[in-house]
C-alpha cells in the first residue's frame, strides 16, 4: 500500500496536505460546535439571559456548522481528485506495464489474473484511498482531540465513555471474527450455486437426454440449503450489532445524564451551570468520540482487503522485464524472407525438462514450411520464438539473418503476420480489426477489401448489414469461430509482411474454404514465406518442409512423401485422418 | 461454450446503481403474494417495528423530563433564602442589643454592688476614680470606657450570669462589652454564650439553624450587599452556613430521576430488543423467500422449452439466480421494516413535535425541509455521476479484458499505441465521473449534519425565546433536540427504502419474468410406454416440417425410414444445422407437422421422459461436471457397481488413464488437470454407455484432440454404435463413408440425402465437401 502511494505525484501530496489542514480545520469547528451548544444551553438556562446573547451565539454556532460544511466540501473535493487521479495513475500504469510483458510474464501471472488486477483491484484500493483521505485522517485527530476535550471535565464520565467504546469495539471484533471466516465461505457457496446452475444449464441436453433433472435439482438443492444456512448464520449474527450500537449510544446519553444528576449534586453552587453544561457538551462528544472509533474500526477491516489488492498490483508494476527491445529497425542486408534456427531449446525457467530441444531448421523466402505433431509436441512454442513471444534458452532464431534479439520488438513484429490459435477479435468494426495496430504500410480501405477476399471473408462480410463497418461485439461474439479466424487471417495479410505464421488457425474452417483458402492465400502471397502449424494432414501436404515434433524434439524433416516413408509418427497421424487409399489417391 | 458473464459483487462501499422496474405496483404485488407463506412472520415483524418506533418517540419526552429534573439542581431555594433572612435579619437589631445588655448587666450595674466596688480597700484610689468615670458613660449608654477600668474591679464588678438558661461568664461579658461599639461584622468575634443568647436558634423547615450559622449568614448578607454579579452571589451563597445552605441549596428529586432513568433505559431495551426480534424474523424470511425462489428457478430450467435457451443467455439466467434472488432478498431484508419504523417515526415525530409545542414543531420542519431540498438536489446528481461511472468503468475493464487477452496480437500488430490511446481516453473519462460521483455522493454525511445543527441552532433559538417569556421549560428545548434527529433521519431512511423498493421491484420482475415463463406441455396423463429393452429401432420420419421461428421453415416435407440398427450421419458445414434433427428426436423441439414414430408410436404420444429413456447422447460438448470421476460417468443411473464402470471404462479405453490416478474413480474432475480434451470425450462416452439404450446419438467432436486421441475416441464411439440404431453427426467424412443413410445439410436444411456411392455419383454439395479435403496448396 504504502509503496503504491510513492505513486502520487508532488502535486497529489499538496492536495493531501492541504486536505489534512482543512480536515484538521473541519475537527477544529467540530468540536468548537458543542461549546457554543454549551453557551447556548447556559443562555436559555440562565435567568436573565439577553436574546442579543443567544442570536449572536447562535449566529456563531451555524457559522462554524457552516465553516464544518465548506470545508468538508472543500476536503471531499479534493479527496475525489485525489483518490480519482490516484487510481487514474495506478490503472494506466499497470495498463501500460502489462502492455509490455511477453508471453513468458503474462504466463506468469495469467491473462485472467492481471485482468483483475488491473479492474478489480485498483477499484479496491481506489475505494481505500477515498475513504482513508476523509476517514483515515479524520477519525484519528477526530478521536483524540474530542478525548482531550473531555477528559479533564469529569473522570465519572470519561470512564463511561471509555467502558462503551472498549465495549462496542469488542462486539463489533467478536462479531467480525465470527462472521468474517464466513463471509468468505458465502462467496464459495455463491460460486458453488453458479457452478451448478452454469452446468445444468450448459449441459441441458445432456440432462435432459440422461432424465437426470431431477439429480440436479436435488444437488441445486442441498448446495442452496448450504449457501441460506451460512448466510441466514452470518445475517443472524449480524443483527446484534445494530441494537447494540444503539444501546451503547442510548445508553451512554442516558448514563451521562444520570451521572451529571449526581455531580451536580455534590457541586457547589457556583459550578453547577458549569457542570450542567458540560454535561450537555459531554453526551456530543462522547458520540464523536464513539464514532470516531467505530470509523477506525471500520478501517481497520477495510484495510487488509485493500493491502492484498495493493500488493498484487506492485507485483505486476515490480515485475522485470525479460524480452528488450534491440537496435535494429531497418533492413541490414538485402535477404528477404528467411527464418533460420540454429540449435535452438527452449525451457520454462522453472521446468525440468525442455519444451523444445535442439531445433535446427532454414527455410527461404517463399517456402512454406508445416508443423504437425500431437498436442503438447511443443509446435506453438516453436513458433512463438519467432517474434520473440518467448526468447530461446539456447541457440539462435535468424530472420533475414539477423538474430531476432537484435531487432527493434516493434520493426520484428511488422516483419511477420502471426496469426495464432485463439482468433482475437476486438470490439469495433471489421475494418478496425482487420487494420488493427501499426505497420510499415499504411493499410488502406482497398487493402482491407482485399484481404478479407483472400481470406475468404468477402461473402460473410458484405452480407453483414453495415459491411465493412459492421460491428465486432468484444471477443467476436456476434461471428461464428470460422469467421473469426478468417478476419484474423485477414489481419495478417493486410500487413503484408514477409513471413506468415499461422499457428492451426485453419481449424474452425470446413475442409471446402481451407483449401480454397490456403489457394488464394498461396497466389497472394507468392514472395512471402509461410509457417503453419497444423492438426490435419490435408493442411500441409503440399508444403516445401514438414517438421515433425514429438515431445519438443524434431523427429522428422522432409516433404510429405519423404516423410511417409521414413517417418513412423508422421505415418501414424496421416493414416488416422485419411485412409491409406486416399493417402495414395492425393 | 456460451460468453462468460460476469457477476460483479457487491463489497463493501461500493455504489449501487438503481434500477427502474417497468411496473413498480405489479411487481411488488406478485412479490407480496409470493410471500404469502411469511405473512404471519412479516406482519409481526412490522408491529415490532412500528412499536419499537412508537417507543423511540416517547423517549425524547422522557429524556426532556429528566432534564428537567436535573435542571432543579440547578437553580436554589429563594423562597426559603427570603423566609430565612427575613427571619434572622430583618429585625430592630439595635433595640434588641440595648434590651439584651439591659438584661445582661442588669444585676452588675444595681446600686449595691457599685457601692460594693466604690467602698472596698481593695482598690487602689486612682482605680476606683477610672470605675466611676466609665459608670458616667454607662448612663450615657456608650461602655468605651471598660477598657479603663482595672482588671482586678472587672473581676470583682462582673459576675457570671445565666441568661435565659445559658450561662454567660464575666469574660464574655467583657469581650461582648468591648466589640460593642466596633463594626457589625465583629459579631463572628462575639463569645459563644452570647451569640447563642442573642441568636436563638431558628427552626425553617424542620431545620435547626444554629446562632453561629445565623451570624455567618448575617455576615453573608452583608458581603453580598446590593451586588447584581450572579458568580459573586452564587459564590456568597456556597459560603453560606451548611445548615441554611442546606435548606436553599438545589434539590434534585433522586427517586424521580432514577425512575425515569429506569424508564428511559427499559424505552431503549424494549426498543433495542424488537429491533433484533424484527432484525431476525426479516432475516429468516429473506433468507427463506430466496431459497425457495432459487429453488423454483432450479426446477424452472428443466420445465422450459429449450427454445428459450435459443434467445436467452446462460449469464442471463445465473444472474436471475444470484443476483437478482440476492438484491431481493438483501433489500428486502432491510427496506421492508425500515419502510415501517420510519414511516412510524416520521409521522410519530411530528405528531409529537406538534403536540408538545407548535410554534417548535414549525421550526424545526421548515429548517430540515429547507436542508432536504438541496440534500435530495445532490443526491439526484450524484445518482446521475454513480450511473456514469459505472458505465465508463464497464467500458474500460472491457477494454483492459479485451486488451489483455489479445495481448499476443495486440503486442505482434504492434498494437500498443493503438490500445493506449483508446485506454488513456476511457481512463480520463472514468476519472471524470470518479471525481464527481464521489465527490458528490461525499457531501450527503456533511450536509446531513449541517442540517442538523441548523435545525438545531433554529429550535435553539426559538426555545429560547419562548423559555424567556416562560412558555416553554428548557426540557422541551431537549426534546425537541430528539426530535428533529428523529425526525430527519426517517426522511433520508425513506428515500433510501423507496430506492431500495425499486431494486427490488425490478430484480423480483426479471425472476418473475422467468419463473412466469411458459413451460412445456404437460405430460402426466400420457400413458403410453415404451420399454427400453423391447424396442427394436425403427425410426419413421414422414413429411415433417420444422423451423425454430415460425417464419423460417428449415426442415420441409422431411421423410426418412431408418430399420434397426442402421447407421445414419448427418453431415454439412459448421453452422448447417446439424443437431437440428437430433433436437427433434429427443423432442428438445416440438416438430411443426407430419410425424415421427419410434416403432410405430408417434413420439407425440410418448413421454418426453419416456423417449429420453430409448436414446443415448454423447455431445460434442464435452460436459462433465465438478465432482468425482464415478459421479461424472454413472451420473444419475442408480445401483451401478464399480466392475460395470471399469467394464465400460476399459471398453472405451479410458481405464488405463483414470488407474495412473492416485485416487482413481474418486478423484475430483477439477483437480486432475492433466485431463484431456480426448479423455474427457472417452469419460462422456463411458456415461452413455452405462445408460444403455436402443438408440444412439453421437456428436462427435475431434477439432480439439489431437490426432492420436482422436482415434482412441473414434474406436470408443465404433463400440458405442453396434448393435444400436445410430444418428452421428460427422465432422470427418471418412468415418461416415459406410453409413447406410448420410443426410447433407447446408444452411438449416436438408440438400441431399443418400449412401457414400449414391451421393458421389450426384457429384453434388457431398461431393464437392469430400473432394476438398483433399486439395491443398496445389495451384489450380
Amino acid at each position: 500500500m504504502i509503496n503504491l502511494l510513492k505513486k502520487l505525484g508532488k502535486k497529489e501530496w499538496g492536495f493531501i496536505f492541504v486536505c489534512l489542514l482543512f480536515i484538521v480545520f473541519q475537527v477544529w469547528l467540530d468540536l468548537k460546535l458543542p461549546d457554543y451548544m454549551s453557551v447556548i444551553t447556559q443562555l436559555v438556562e440562565t435567568e436573565g439571559s439577553h436574546m442579543s446573547e443567544i442570536l449572536k451565539n447562535g449566529g456563531l454556532m451555524l457559522l462554524c456548522a457552516f465553516g464544518s460544511l465548506l470545508s468538508a466540501v472543500i476536503v471531499g473535493f479534493i479527496a475525489s481528485k485525489v483518490a480519482a487521479t490516484f487510481s487514474k495513475t495506478i490503472r494506466k500504469e499497470v495498463f501500460h506495464k502489462v502492455e509490455s510483458f511477453s508471453l513468458k510474464e503474462v504466463k506468469k501471472f495469467s491473462t485472467s489474473s492481471l485482468i483483475t488486477r488491473a479492474t478489480n483491484d485498483v477499484t479496491q484500493v481506489q475505494m481505500l484511498l477515498a475513504m482513508g483521505l476523509q476517514l483515515l485522517i479524520k477519525a484519528p485527530i477526530m478521536a483524540v482531540w474530542a478525548v482531550t476535550k473531555i477528559l479533564n471535565k469529569g473522570w465519572q464520565w470519561s470512564l463511561l465513555t471509555a467502558l462503551s467504546v472498549v465495549f462496542l469495539l469488542s462486539v463489533i471484533i467478536v462479531l467480525m471474527l465470527i462472521v468474517l471466516p464466513r463471509f468468505k465461505r458465502v462467496q464459495k457457496l455463491i460460486d458453488n450455486i453458479n457452478e451448478i446452475t452454469r452446468e445444468n444449464l450448459t449441459g441441458i441436453r445432456v440432462v435432459r437426454a440422461f432424465n437426470a433433472e431431477k439429480y440436479q435439482e436435488d444437488k441445486f438443492s442441498v448446495a442452496n440449503n448450504e449457501l441460506t444456512n451460512n448466510q441466514l448464520f452470518n445475517q443472524r449474527t449480524m443483527q446484534v450489532l445494530s441494537p447494540t450500537m444503539n444501546i451503547v449510544m442510548y445508553g451512554l446519553t442516558l448514563g451521562i445524564y444520570f451521572i451529571g444528576a449526581y455531580l451536580l449534586d455534590a457541586a457547589l453552587m457556583s459550578e453547577k451551570i458549569t457542570i450542567f453544561g458540560n454535561m450537555v457538551v459531554f453526551s456530543s462528544y462522547a458520540m464523536q468520540v464513539v464514532m470516531s472509533f467505530v470509523m477506525l474500526v471500520m478501517i481497520f477491516i477495510m484495510y487488509p482487503r485493500a493491502a492484498v489488492s495493493a500488493k498484487r498490483i506492485n507485483e505486476v508494476l515490480d515485475e522485470e522485464l525479460t524480452i528488450l527491445d534491440g537496435e535494429v529497425s531497418t533492413k541490414e542486408n538485402s535477404i528477404e524472407g528467411s527464418v533460420e534456427f540454429k540449435k535452438v531449446s527452449f525451457k520454462y525457467p522453472d521446468a525440468e525438462s525442455a519444451l523444445l530441444e535442439d531445433i535446427s531448421f532454414k527455410i527461404e523466402k517463399g517456402q512454406t514450411l508445416a508443423i504437425i505433431g500431437s498436442t503438447g509436441s511443443g509446435k506453438t512454442t516453436l513458433i512463438q520464438l519467432i517474434p520473440r513471444l518467448f526468447d530461446a534458452t539456447s541457440g539462435e532464431v535468424l530472420i533475414n539473418g539477423v538474430n531476432v534479439k537484435n531487432y527493434k520488438l516493434s520493426y520484428l513484429h511488422n516483419l511477420i503476420g502471426y496469426v495464432p490459435q485463439k482468433a482475437v477479435m476486438f470490439s469495433g468494426s471489421v475494418g478496425y480489426n482487420v487494420s488493427f495496430g501499426s505497420s510499415l504500410k499504411e493499410v488502406t480501405e482497398e487493402k482491407i477489401k482485399e484481404a478479407v477476399r483472400v481470406a475468404q471473408g468477402s461473402d460473410f462480410v458484405e452480407s453483414m448489414k453495415d459491411k465493412y463497418d459492421a460491428h465486432i461485439a468484444q471477443g467476436g461474439t456476434n461471428i461464428s469461430g470460422g469467421q473469426k479466424q478468417r478476419l484474423a487471417i485477414a489481419r495478417a495479410i493486410a500487413r503484408e509482411p514477409e513471413i506468415y505464421v499461422f499457428d492451426d488457425s485453419f481449424s474452425a474452417l470446413d475442409y471446402r474454404t481451407d483449401a480454397v483458402l490456403r489457394n488464394e492465400l498461396k497466389k497472394y502471397t507468392k514472395n512471402a514465406t509461410s509457417i503453419i502449424v497444423a492438426q490435419r494432414i490435408g493442411t500441409i501436404m503440399n508444403a516445401d518442409k514438414i517438421i515433425v515434433l514429438d515431445n519438443g524434439k524434431c523427429v522428422g524433416m522432409g516433404t510429405h512423401e519423404e516423410l511417409l516413408k521414413n517417418c513412423e509418427i508422421y505415418k501414424e497421424i496421416a493414416l488416422s485422418q485419411l485412409s491409406k487409399e486416399e493417402l495414395e489417391n492425393a | 461454450m456460451p460468453k462468460e458473464e460476469k457477476h460483479p459483487r457487491r463489497g463493501p462501499g461500493a455504489h449501487k446503481i438503481v434500477e427502474k422496474p417497468k411496473n413498480f405496483k405489479v411487481a411488488i404485488k406478485k412479490l407480496i403474494l409470493n410471500l404469502k407463506a411469511f405473512w404471519g412472520l412479516i406482519i409481526v415483524a412490522f408491529v415490532l417495528a412500528g412499536v419499537a418506533s412508537i417507543l423511540t418517540l416517547m423517549a425524547p419526552n422522557k429524556l426532556s423530563n429528566l432534564t428537567d429534573e436535573i435542571t432543579k439542581g440547578l437553580s436554589f431555594d429563594t423562597k426559603a433564602l427570603k423566609d430565612i433572612s427575613e427571619q434572622i435579619a430583618n429585625r430592630d437589631f439595635k433595640e434588641e442589643v440595648r434590651v439584651f445588655v439591659s438584661m445582661l448587666f442588669k444585676e452588675d450595674f444595681k446600686e449595691e454592688n457599685i457601692a460594693r466596688i466604690l467602698t472596698s480597700q481593695d482598690f487602689s484610689e486612682e482605680d476606683k476614680r477610672r470605675f466611676q468615670s466609665f459608670l458616667l458613660e454607662v448612663e450615657k449608654n456608650s461602655y468605651d470606657g471598660i477598657d479603663e477600668v482595672s482588671s482586678q474591679i472587672k473581676n470583682a464588678f462582673f459576675k457570671d450570669v445565666e441568661y435565659q438558661g445559658i450561662l454567660i461568664s464575666k469574660t464574655d461579658k467583657l469581650e461582648f462589652l468591648s466589640l460593642l461599639e466596633k463594626d457589625f461584622l465583629s459579631l463572628g468575634k462575639l463569645p459563644d454564650s452570647i451569640q447563642r443568647s442573642l441568636f436563638k436558634d431558628i427552626v425553617y423547615d424542620k431545620e435547626v439553624i444554629s446562632s453561629q450559622d445565623q451570624i455567618t449568614f448575617l455576615i453573608a448578607l452583608e458581603k453580598m450587599g446590593n451586588n447584581e454579579d450572579t458568580e459573586t452571589k452564587l459564590k456568597a451563597i456556597d459560603e453560606l452556613p451548611t445548615s441554611i445552605y442546606d435548606i436553599i441549596k438545589p434539590k434534585i428529586d433522586f427517586d424521580a430521576v432514577k425512575s425515569i432513568v429506569l424508564v428511559i433505559a427499559f424505552l431503549y431495551g424494549i426498543n433495542a430488543l424488537f429491533g433484533f426480534v424484527e432484525g431476525l424474523i426479516m432475516v429468516h424470511v429473506a433468507n427463506n423467500y430466496s431459497r425457495k425462489v432459487r429453488n423454483s428457478i432450479s426446477k424452472k430450467i428443466n420445465k422450459l422449452p429449450l427454445s428459450y435457451f435459443d434467445t436467452n443467455t446462460i449469464g442471463d439466467v445465473l444472474s436471475r439466480v444470484t443476483n437478482d434472488v440476492d438484491t431481493v432478498s438483501q433489500e428486502m431484508n432491510h427496506s421492508f421494516t425500515t419502510l415501517v419504523s420510519a414511516l412510524a417515526l416520521f409521522l410519530g415525530s411530528l405528531i409529537m413535535m406538534f403536540y408538545t409545542n407548535y410554534l417548535m414543531a414549525i421550526t424545526a420542519v421548515v429548517s430540515s425541509l429547507v436542508g432536504f431540498v438541496f440534500m435530495f438536489g445532490i443526491l439526484g446528481k450524484s445518482q446521475k455521476y454513480f450511473i456514469a461511472r459505472q458505465k465508463e468503468l464497464g467500458n474500460i475493464n472491457g477494454h483492459i479484458e479485451e486488451i489483455f487477452s489479445g495481448h499476443n496480437v495486440v503486442k505482434l500488430y504492434n498494437g500498443e499505441d493503438m490500445a493506449n490511446e483508446t485506454f488513456d481516453a476511457l481512463n480520463e473519462k472514468v476519472y471524470e465521473c470518479e471525481r464527481k460521483s464521489q465527490f458528490l455522493s461525499g457531501l450527503m454525511h456533511p450536509f446531513m449534519s449541517f442540517i442538523g445543527n441548523f435545525g438545531y441552532v433554529c429550535v435553539c433559538i426559538v426555545g429560547a425565546l419562548l423559555t424567556l417569556k416562560g412558555t416553554i421549560s428548557f426540557g422541551v428545548i431537549v426534546a425537541f433536540m430528539l426530535y428533529i434527529r428523529l425526525f430527519t433521519n426517517p426522511l433520508t431512511q425513506l428515500a433510501q427504502a423507496m430506492t431500495s423498493m425499486q431494486s427490488v421491484a425490478a430484480a423480483s420482475e426479471r425472476v418473475f419474468e422467468f419463473l412466469e415463463q411458459k413451460e412445456m406441455e404437460d405430460e402426466t396423463h400420457k400413458r403410453m410406454y415404451l420399454e427400453p429393452n423391447k424396442v427394436k429401432g425403427e425410426i419413421v420420419f414422414s413429411h415433417v416440417s420444422f423451423g425454430y421461428t415460425k417464419d423460417k421453415m428449415i426442415i420441409k416435407d422431411f421423410n426418412a425410414h431408418v430399420m434397426p440398427g442402421q447407421k445414419i450421419a448427418i453431415v454439412g458445414p459448421t453452422g448447417a444445422g446439424k443437431t437440428t434433427l437430433v433436437n427433434l428426436l429427443m423432442r428438445f423441439y416440438e416438430i411443426d407437422d407430419g410425424d415421427i414414430q419410434i416403432d410405430g408410436v408417434s413420439i407425440k404420444d410418448l413421454t418426453r421422459d419416456n423417449i429420453h429413456k430409448l436414446f443415448i447422447m454423447v455431445l460434442q460438448d464435452t460436459w462433465l461436471f465438478n465432482g468425482t470421476i464415478r459421479d461424472n460417468i454413472v451420473y444419475n443411473k442408480e445401483n451401478v457397481t464399480d466392475e460395470e464402470i471399469k467394464k465400460v471404462c476399459d471398453v472405451v479405453g479410458v481405464l488405463h488413464y483414470i488407474k495412473t490416478l492416485p485416487k482413481g474413480l474418486d478423484s475430483e474432475i477439477k483437480d486432475v488437470s492433466s485431463i484431456s480434451a480426448g479423455q474427457k470425450q472417452l469419460l462422456t462416452i463411458a456415461r452413455g454407455m452405462i445408460e444403455d439404450a436402443p438408440f444412439l446419438i453421437l456428436d462427435e467432436a475431434t477439432s480439439n484432440v489431437d490426432t492420436r486421441t482422436e482415434e482412441l475416441v473414434q474406436k470408443a464411439m465404433d463400440k458405442l454404435t453396434t448393435g444400436r440404431t445410430s444418428f452421428i453427426i460427422a465432422h470427418r467424412l471418412s468415418t461416415i463413408k459406410n453409413s447406410d443413410l448420410i443426410l447433407v445439410m447446408n444452411e438449416g436444411n436438408i440438400i441431399e440425402m443418400g449412401n457414400h456411392e449414391d451421393l458421389m455419383r450426384q457429384n453434388g454439395f457431398y461431393a464437392n465437401l469430400y473432394n476438398s479435403q483433399f486439395e491443398s496448396f496445389k495451384e489450380e
